[in-house]
């Protein structure tokens, strides 16, 4: 390869690709397509963003966390308590979600944030159960077991009401959701992002090379917690309530899942895992809901033992 | 000062009942991660195991208490042995994330499987006529079942550690603990090594679970609930250490049992902060290795 | 006297019982082609470990051209120039040769923690990291994953990463450990061809290539230093020749 080639496609690589429309068409073509479930696309469009903001940290750092659920929650309880409280407009309630979200994940993450392995994973989950400890206890504000009551939450811009179709609530959702993308995209195409995937290939080459490993690794895991916090937030906004639920350790286990049955580390995996598994478990849970937990548990030994690398990972392997 | 001392004493001794019952469970996983580098998040599904086979083969069999936790010790173990050989070994020294969603499918299934089998409501534990009630000790009475409890830990973990430290078996685990690829160039079959202790770690998981049903309850999200105590032993205590989730299962059942008593609300704040805190000073644990 | 690029000043190191680095007193002059040898477990890799930040020495001072550096971590030794390759390979293997070299660059041109704009328009890095890759022979690879190459060409890409950092101190770790002897000669051109303002120490085992490349070289044995000097000197040196092969010194 002549030196301008080699060199122009590394160059290119964060240029914006056709195929990157398409989830976005598909979201805009299901808001007319499937009017009778824009209640649950706008769900499975804020959990997208989770997924997201889980796979920043999984995918591309490298952290294993159990306790994401954490972030996700205090976003959620966070706009929850403001539109309970007095204070429905959402957009502000978003930043305020984000905003308590990201200031956990600061200060967790200096904490959790020193060590690798089993101490970190030990240390998330230890975290995740003491956040959904303190919003149990603390019930006098949060409903504790029979979850936040009485939001109410204003139009947006005083115009867009939530209405009951779940109109406003899947646009509300969608932009929320675009705009966090690209900002994580822009993320993970600078040269901090690519740094990210040095720590997470090789830990100690990094420190070889004179990178601030564990600074990265904090604003990273701020960030994630702030979009995190973001996606709560959205949730208990076009749903009007929020549960302990949110906090729990299935919560963080069951994103994990998602983001694996797409693909971790390629930004794309939340957009195709968490539709198919909301989707499924949309219809058979209703069925029964212990059936549900058990074919995706042997759903995840079986993708673990075979497909590892996900549906796209499987995509590229017959691209070779 | 007579009703500080009682309190104290109840408290040393209903934590160390609580530490007995963490232990056994917990020491097997300790030696798992230490010694084959798997995150097994599924250990306490065979502490569940133990405890339905031993409420199951009690109250529909009649089998009396004692065959009962030997049955459910063993047949946990040999259930567990297909388990390591044909799902565990593939990701031995794999990543992590692997480890973690593969345990986490298996903890699903477990859940579901169980309210399949049992249904979701929690199984009693019957304690035998012979352990009902209290021992007198002149000065005190204690309960009778706990107070069995303890000293049936007590046996179970001096036999352990005898084992480990006297028996060729024990050594070769030490050695394969402390360095793997040095025990396998010495001629350790370490493939089978992993597999029986992995089974006897299940096996004394199963006996905890069965033995300890009437502290932590057997109800099919046992595994999901008691995660992370189980972790918290483990990692304050250290991988692939024998004595040092011990130590961890001491400080956490007393502080449990002490909070419980004094402080209720409080207690699982006080036992996360310590864990956080202790893991920061330490974060191998307090006997791990770096 | 010359302020040498690198001085250790009673470097010790202690694991319990066990003492690895038995109060070293190093020097290495700027510009030189030093090397380092010993029998295995002398605790050359240590010594490395201690220099770079990597290990925190029990007692003792390290200095990078004069300036105290014992208690800086390892990533601002790395900023001043103090850099090292691994005995075993230690790159980024599912990213690219070029994407390896690029991340280095990013790091010495303080960019790399940018979050604003893409890496891509970082032209000037990428073009730099691709004159090496140039310089080195491995622009025909540039866009392959490093852990698809052959082992010769992953310990080239060691050396070309430090490279990327600008070194003053290049630390060496056995560079042409585990290469076959067929594809060793690139490496070996490599080191010969490193700029002369580079100060250059080599840790090794081939004595042929030690040698080739040194100019000094210092004995280390158990921690300690036995002998230093020129090649001439230390080939002919009875104490060296008794704990490398073992020969009975007639007294």
């Amino acid at each position: 390869m002549t030196p301008s080639r080699a060199v122009e496609a590394f160059a290119r690589r964060h240029r914006y690709h056709p195929f990157e429309a398409l989830p976005w068409l598909a979201a805009v073509a299901a808001y007319f397509v499937f009017p009778d479930y824009l209640a649950l696309g706008a769900q499975i469009l804020a959990t997208i963003l989770f997924a997201l903001s889980a796979d920043l940290v999984l995918g591309y750092a490298g952290i294993v966390t159990l306790g994401h659920a954490a972030f996700f929650g205090t976003g959620a309880y966070t706009a929850g308590i403001l539109a309970a409280h007095g204070w429905g407009e959402p957009i502000t309630g978003l930043f305020a979600g984000a905003a308590v979200a990201a200031l956990l994940g600061f200060l967790s993450g200096l904490v959790v944030l020193r060590t690798t392995g089993l101490a970190l994973l030990m240390q998330t989950l230890v975290v995740a159960t003491m956040v959904a400890e303190a919003a149990n206890k603390a019930s006098f504000i949060t409903g504790g077991d029979d979850g936040l009551q009485g939001m109410e939450v204003w139009p947006i811009f005083g115009w867009f009401r939530f209405d009951l179709f779940g109109r406003t609530s899947y646009a509300y959702c969608l932009i929320a959701l675009i705009l966090c993308w690209l900002a994580a995209r822009q993320i993970v195409h600078s040269p901090f992002g690519r740094s990210l995937t040095g720590i997470r290939e090789n830990v100690r080459r990094m420190h070889a090379i004179g990178a601030p490993v564990a600074r990265r690794r904090l604003t990273i895991y701020t960030i994630s917690a702030a979009l995190a916090g973001i996606s709560g937030a959205l949730i208990a906004q076009t749903t009007q309530f929020v549960s302990l639920s949110f906090l729990s350790l299935e919560r963080s286990g069951t994103v994990l899942i998602m983001l694996i049955i797409g693909g971790v580390g390629r930004l794309y995996g939340a957009f195709i895992g968490v539709p198919l598994y909301m989707v499924a478990q949309n219809r058979f849970s209703e069925i029964d809901p212990v059936y549900w937990y058990f074919w995706i548990g042997l759903l995840m030994v079986l993708v673990v033992g075979f497909a590892r690398g996900g549906l796209l990972g499987l995509f590229d392997r017959l691209r070779q | 000062m007579a009703d500080t001392l009682s309190a104290a004493i109840s408290i040393g001794f209903h934590g160390l009942a609580f530490a007995m019952v963490l232990y056994l469970i917990s020491v097997g996983l300790s030696v798992t991660m230490g010694l084959m580098g798997f995150v097994n998040l599924a250990h306490g599904v065979f502490a569940m195991a133990g405890g339905y086979v031993v409420t199951s083969l009690m109250s529909r069999w009649g089998v009396p208490f004692l065959p009962a936790l030997l049955g459910a010790a063993v047949a946990v173990s040999l259930a567990s042995i297909p388990i390591e050989r044909v799902l565990y070994r593939r990701l031995y020294g794999g990543e992590e994330l692997d480890q973690v969603l593969l345990t986490m499918g298996l903890v699903f299934m477990s859940v579901a499987g169980a309210t399949y089998v049992w249904g979701p409501l929690q199984q009693p534990l019957q304690p035998p006529q012979w352990l009902s009630g209290a021992v007198d000790l002149g000065v005190r009475s204690f309960p009778a079942y706990r107070s069995f409890l303890i000293l049936c830990g007590a046996v179970l973990v001096t036999a352990l550690w005898l084992a480990i430290e006297r028996t060729r078996f024990g050594a070769r685990v030490r050695a394969s603990v402390d360095n793997l690829r040095m025990a396998q160039s010495v001629g350790i079959d370490t493939s089978r090594l992993f597999m029986m202790t992995f089974a006897l770690g299940s096996g004394l998981a199963g006996l905890g679970g069965g033995l300890g049903a009437d502290l932590l309850a057997i109800n099919p999200s046992y595994a999901l609930q008691n995660l992370a105590y189980f972790l918290i032993v483990v990692a304050v205590g250290g991988l692939g250490s024998i004595r040092g989730p011990f130590v961890a299962a001491l400080l956490l059942g007393i502080a449990d049992s002490g909070f419980k008593y004094l402080l209720p609300e409080f207690g699982a704040f006080f036992i996360y902060t310590l864990t956080m805190a202790i893991l920061l000073w330490r974060p191998h644990g307090l006997f791990g290795r770096a | 006297m010359n302020t040498p690029a690198l001085e250790t000043q009673g470097l010790h190191k202690r694991f319990g019982a066990l003492t690895v680095a038995n109060a070293v007193d190093f020097r290495l002059e700027g510009g030189a082609r030093h090397a380092l040898i010993g029998p295995n477990g002398a605790g050359k890799t240590t010594f490395v470990e201690l220099v770079t930040g990597a290990l925190q020495p029990s007692a003792g001072q390290i200095r990078l051209d004069g300036a105290d550096i014992t208690h800086l971590p390892q990533a601002a030794r790395v900023k001043r120039g103090l850099v090292r390759t691994f005995q075993i390979t230690a790159l980024f293997p599912r990213l690219s040769v070029l994407e390896n070299v690029t991340l280095a660059i990013c790091e010495r041109q303080g960019i790399a923690g940018g979050l604003f704009r893409p890496a891509g328009y970082h032209r000037t890095a990428i073009e730099e990291a691709h004159a090496l890759l140039e310089r080195l022979g491995l622009e025909d690879d540039a866009l392959r994953p490093v852990n698809m190459l052959a082992y010769g060409r992953q310990r080239l890409i060691e050396i070309a990463v430090s490279l990327a950092l600008s070194p003053k101190v290049l630390l060496l770790d056995e560079p042409a450990a585990g290469v076959p002897s067929s594809e060793s000669g690139t490496i070996i051109g490599v080191i010969e061809r490193l700029p002369s303002d580079i100060a250059v120490l080599i840790i090794e085992h081939d004595m042929d290539l030690v040698f080739r490349l040194a100019q000094r070289i210092t004995v280390l044995v158990r921690g300690s230093i036995l002998v230093e000097g020129p090649p001439e000197a230390i080939a002919a040196d009875p104490e060296v020749r008794r704990v490398y092969l073992g020969e009975r010194v007639p007294t």
